[in-house]
């Protein structure tokens, strides 16, 4: 097969970007989209000219670390796939292909197609665990958990954290990432302890780094790993009782 | 001068050491903890595990990772699950058989005591995953699942659906990221270690490089502790993640740290066979696919027909031909070269004939299409993705392919290495496997290690240091290490060579897996041994990398990763070439029984072989801390 990339180029955050065009000929269709830039970079750097930089690590859709934006879409055209799943049968031979970095104010880019995805964390830490120190811990069998609680959420923790769902969101949410960790936790028996807490600090520090959510459902279509839409519902839901919960348990402090 | 290889394991009976000696540890109270300052570098399961822990004891820990954030370690692609001893089955299990199995199936190359640990802290491991919210599996009645997995005749592996790694991961990150968030642990993100700080024999810092900005940095501690993972990609093919490197380990192996039994690599069975020349790497399919999977090759050598149209009568289920009891659960080192034998002998399966046929059909018509689903759909559509095949309609290929490491730095039962005040965690240490690794057992010793060994160990190290200041980044041992990583940094900027990073990695690569591979040979490991360093002086004088080093540059990052690497396959080919016997996933073919399995040669080797550097990689000096075995029979390892 042979390919033209039109790949976005940015030498920092306070550089100017553009789009840089190369022709990448004798393309094999087996190859994965990530294998693809490998082979380019490598002719890049024989060429003497510069790489262009990409995050990628397991190459198995499960680390998160991967992710860009190949013809406006989060991830490319395959559903439900990571970057680095995405194979070059899923192209045409004599194709142009757009690849841009995720486009979110709460992914700053660092070089080329990487970006900053630090405020995740930032999230995670404000209440998306469960508070028990090693050692601590009961025995397992201890706490039932009914089976379809478990699958759902696990459904939920599935995420892997790439950030497809802001980058799709014409809004650059993370409600979906978000949404994802309070219902992993709060569906379970073991998280409920910190309910209310968690879901309240969690979404205010997702709000300092990423917009509101308007219900466009672009992040559910760009979930490499399909979560649920549903999730932001019950996210929200949590919310507006936890907003009255916190107060309640405030006052009985006072 | 030698090093003094004491393993310290406690005296007493097998199953009293470890608590007799937590008793015997000195402690740290928890007042002066925090006057001590930790390093840990890594943040997978072993890392994360630990850096949280030794934060809510109170130390001041300071955690390193070169990825984006510390959920993104390896750890993360772990599929089947996790060994431990509960016995809520009522089938037989115990800490003494999963100790058992594990020995044996690291055919008796491992340290009883050091096993037996691992054993008794598995059950505290599901307890405290569980606490977390992990979203294992669950039966109807909410109480937890298990599956079985190869080497045991038990079901004592716990499970989340094909993503244990994930969500244990995602467990031990939030445990992590709770102490971030209280100000006990600083996390430190694309920050890579390259180098360790020793100062008069021990320990006292690490030097590394900020892969944004490329900033070399000078930290200092109490104590460091390396949780960085294997070396697999020594093969460049391999199941492990691209950024899976040595560095931190073979740097620290340069300053003193004792490199133990390095030829001990594991080529896992369930690999998807690679397509064409310019693969990247190699996808793993979960072991528990053997649970319901049967594995076969055509019995006509050359059989090119589709799968399904060749009938039962024509087809070898080999592993349950050659193995009855165990049949497709054998251990993995068994798999793995059977399939070999039956692919060399041109039983090959697939457009290269490269593969094996793990089959689904029977499963599929006993349990059901949706039993098959819920246990293992996301594996299949990972296995549709890169193949555009559908395993529930013709069977999967699959393939042995470099996996796990079970060599790694010599550690003492407290995890530390032959530099005092320097800890090894997880696959990063030599230390429970032997030499094969049981599957669902890498996370069981990463979390062991993490969780509930090092929070103990390292406190009996510290106590001797209390009211002593961390060395100051200002002393000129800091000093000198930093202007070796300055100039290791430069030179490969400045080299102006003609071939890329990937390149010379991918021919150390083929060198490595074809004589330092699933199958050894004398004069196969000594051509290893002259073309490696051959190749590595053409690496010196003619790499190529792009770019400054203060700036993100991911060629730059590769090019150190790559260069230790081919210090660390010269030591891998000696370590193979010593050890004169097969033993788990090292197979010398001029040892082994009529029937082709590994001969071990208990009276020579049952010892585990340390590397002690000297300066010069294709020299190392071997010094042995012999295996003893007061609990269990040494035998030949049967799965028949």
């Amino acid at each position: 097969m042979n390919i033209t990339l039109q790949v976005w180029k940015q030498e920092g955050p306070d550089r100017a970007g553009r789009f840089a065009t190369y022709q990448v000929d004798d393309i094999e269709p087996e190859m994965s989209f990530l294998e693809m830039l490998d082979i380019l970079n490598e002719r890049l750097v024989s060429q003497g000219d510069d790489p262009i930089s990409f995050d990628h690590d397991c190459r198995e859709g499960i680390c998160g670390t991967c992710g860009v934006m190949i013809d406006g879409q989060a991830h490319g055209p395959q559903l439900g796939t990571a970057t680095c799943q995405l194979h070059m049968r899923k192209f045409r031979d004599g194709d142009t292909i757009t690849v841009e970095p995720w486009r979110a104010a709460g992914f700053p880019i660092v070089r080329d197609l990487v970006v900053d995805r630090t405020s995740f964390d930032r999230i995670i830490e404000a209440g998306g665990y469960i508070t028990v120190d090693t050692g601590a811990a009961p025995d397992a069998n201890l706490i039932p958990v009914p089976k379809d609680v478990a699958e759902t959420a696990f459904d939920a923790a599935a995420c892997i954290g790439c950030g497809a769902c802001v980058a799709a969101c014409p809004n650059g949410a993370a409600n979906l990432f978000t949404a994802a960790k309070i219902n992993h936790l709060n569906l379970l028996p073991q998280g409920q302890a910190e309910r209310w807490a968690r879901t309240e600090a969690m979404v205010e520090v997702m709000e300092e780094y990423f917009g509101s959510c308007t219900n466009h459902g672009e992040c559910e279509k760009a979930c490499p790993k399909e979560i649920s839409i549903d999730f932001i519902a019950w996210m929200n839901r949590d919310y507006v009782k936890a907003k009255v919960k916190n107060r309640r348990l405030m006052g009985q402090k006072a | 001068m030698t090093i003094n290889l004491d393993p310290r394991v406690p005296a007493g009976p097998l199953a009293d050491k470890w608590e007799n000696h937590k008793f015997s540890m000195r402690l740290v109270n928890p007042a002066n903890k925090r006057k001590f300052k930790i390093i840990v570098v890594g943040t997978g399961l072993a890392g994360a595990s630990a850096a949280a822990s030794l934060g809510e004891l109170g130390y001041e820990v300071e955690v390193f990772t070169f990825h984006d954030s510390p959920r993104r370690a390896h750890s993360i692609a772990a599929q089947g699950g996790i060994n431990a001893a509960k016995n809520y089955h009522n089938d037989g299990d115990s800490v003494y058989r999963l100790f058992y199995d594990t020995i044996k199936g690291g055919d008796y190359r491992s340290r009883e005591a050091n096993v037996h640990r691992l054993a008794e802290l598995s059950l505290n491991i599901i307890d405290q995953a569980t606490a977390q919210g992990v979203p294992f599996a669950r039966e109807y009645g909410g109480l937890l699942d298990n599956r079985s997995f190869g080497g045991a005749q038990v079901s004592r592996t716990f499970y989340a659906r094909g993503q244990t790694g994930q969500q244990l991961l995602l467990g031990a990150y939030q445990a992590l990221m709770r102490q971030v968030d209280r100000g006990s642990v600083k996390l430190h993100t694309r920050t890579e270690m390259l180098d360790l700080v020793v100062k008069d024999g021990r320990a006292v810092g690490i030097v590394t490089r900020d892969l944004v900005n490329g900033a070399i940095s000078r930290h200092s501690g109490h104590a460091v502790v390396l949780a960085t993972g294997g070396y697999a990609n020594v093969f460049f093919l391999s199941t492990n993640a691209k950024a899976s490197n040595a560095t931190a380990i073979w740097r620290a192996h340069r300053r003193g740290a004792a490199f133990a039994n390095p030829a001990f690599t594991q080529i896992h069975p369930t690999c998807i066979p690679a397509s064409d020349e310019f693969q990247s790497k190699l996808t793993l399919m979960s072991e528990s696919l053997r649970n319901d999977g049967r594995i076969w090759v055509p019995k006509r050598a050359g059989d090119n027909r589709p799968p399904n149209d060749i009938p039962m009568a024509e087809r070898d289920y080999f592993l349950e031909r050659m193995y009855p009891a165990f049949g497709n659960l054998v251990p993995r080192d068994v798999a793995s070269r059977a399939a070999k034998r039956m692919v060399d002998a041109g039983h090959g399966v697939g457009p290269l004939q490269n593969g094996v046929y793990l089959d689904f059909a029977n499963a599929i018509d006993r349990l059901g299409r949706n039993t098959i689903a819920e246990r293992y759909d996301n594996l299949f559509q990972m296995y549709e993705r890169i193949t555009d095949e559908d395993p529930y309609q013709v069977p999967m290929r699959i393939y042995p392919a470099p996996h796990y490491t079970m060599g790694g730095l010599w550690v003492d039962y407290n995890l530390m290495t032959t530099i005092p005040g320097l800890y090894a965690l997880g696959e990063a240490n030599f230390s429970d496997h032997g030499a094969n690794r049981l599957g669902a057992s890498a996370l069981m010793q990463g979390l062991a290690d993490g969780y509930f060994v090092l929070p103990y160990t390292i406190g009996d190290y510290l106590a001797e240091y209390l009211n002593t200041d961390p060395v100051p980044t200002s002393h000129e041992a800091f000093g000198e290490v930093e202007a070796g990583v300055r100039e290791r940094v430069s030179g490969y900027l400045n080299t102006n060579g003609t071939r890329t990073v990937d390149w010379f990695h991918r021919e150390l690569g083929k060198i490595m897996l074809e004589h330092c591979g699933m199958a050894r040979t004398e004069s196969g490991l000594d051509k290893a041994l002259a073309e490696i360093p051959a190749l590595h002086e053409e690496f010196k004088a003619d790499v190529r990398v792009l770019g400054e080093s203060e700036s993100f540059n991911q060629s730059l990052e590769r090019a150190g990763r790559v260069d230790d690497f081919f210090e660390l396959a010269q030591v891998m080919c000696l370590d193979a070439k010593n050890r004169e016997e097969s033993c788990g996933g090292h197979f010398r073919e001029e040892y082994q029984t009529p029937e082709g399995e590994a001969l071990r040669r208990d009276n020579e080797f049952a010892y585990v072989a340390a590397w002690d550097w000297t300066g010069d990689p294709g020299s190392p000096e071997l010094i042995k801390e012999p295996l003893e075995f007061e609990n269990v029979k040494l035998s030949t390892r049967s799965y028949k």
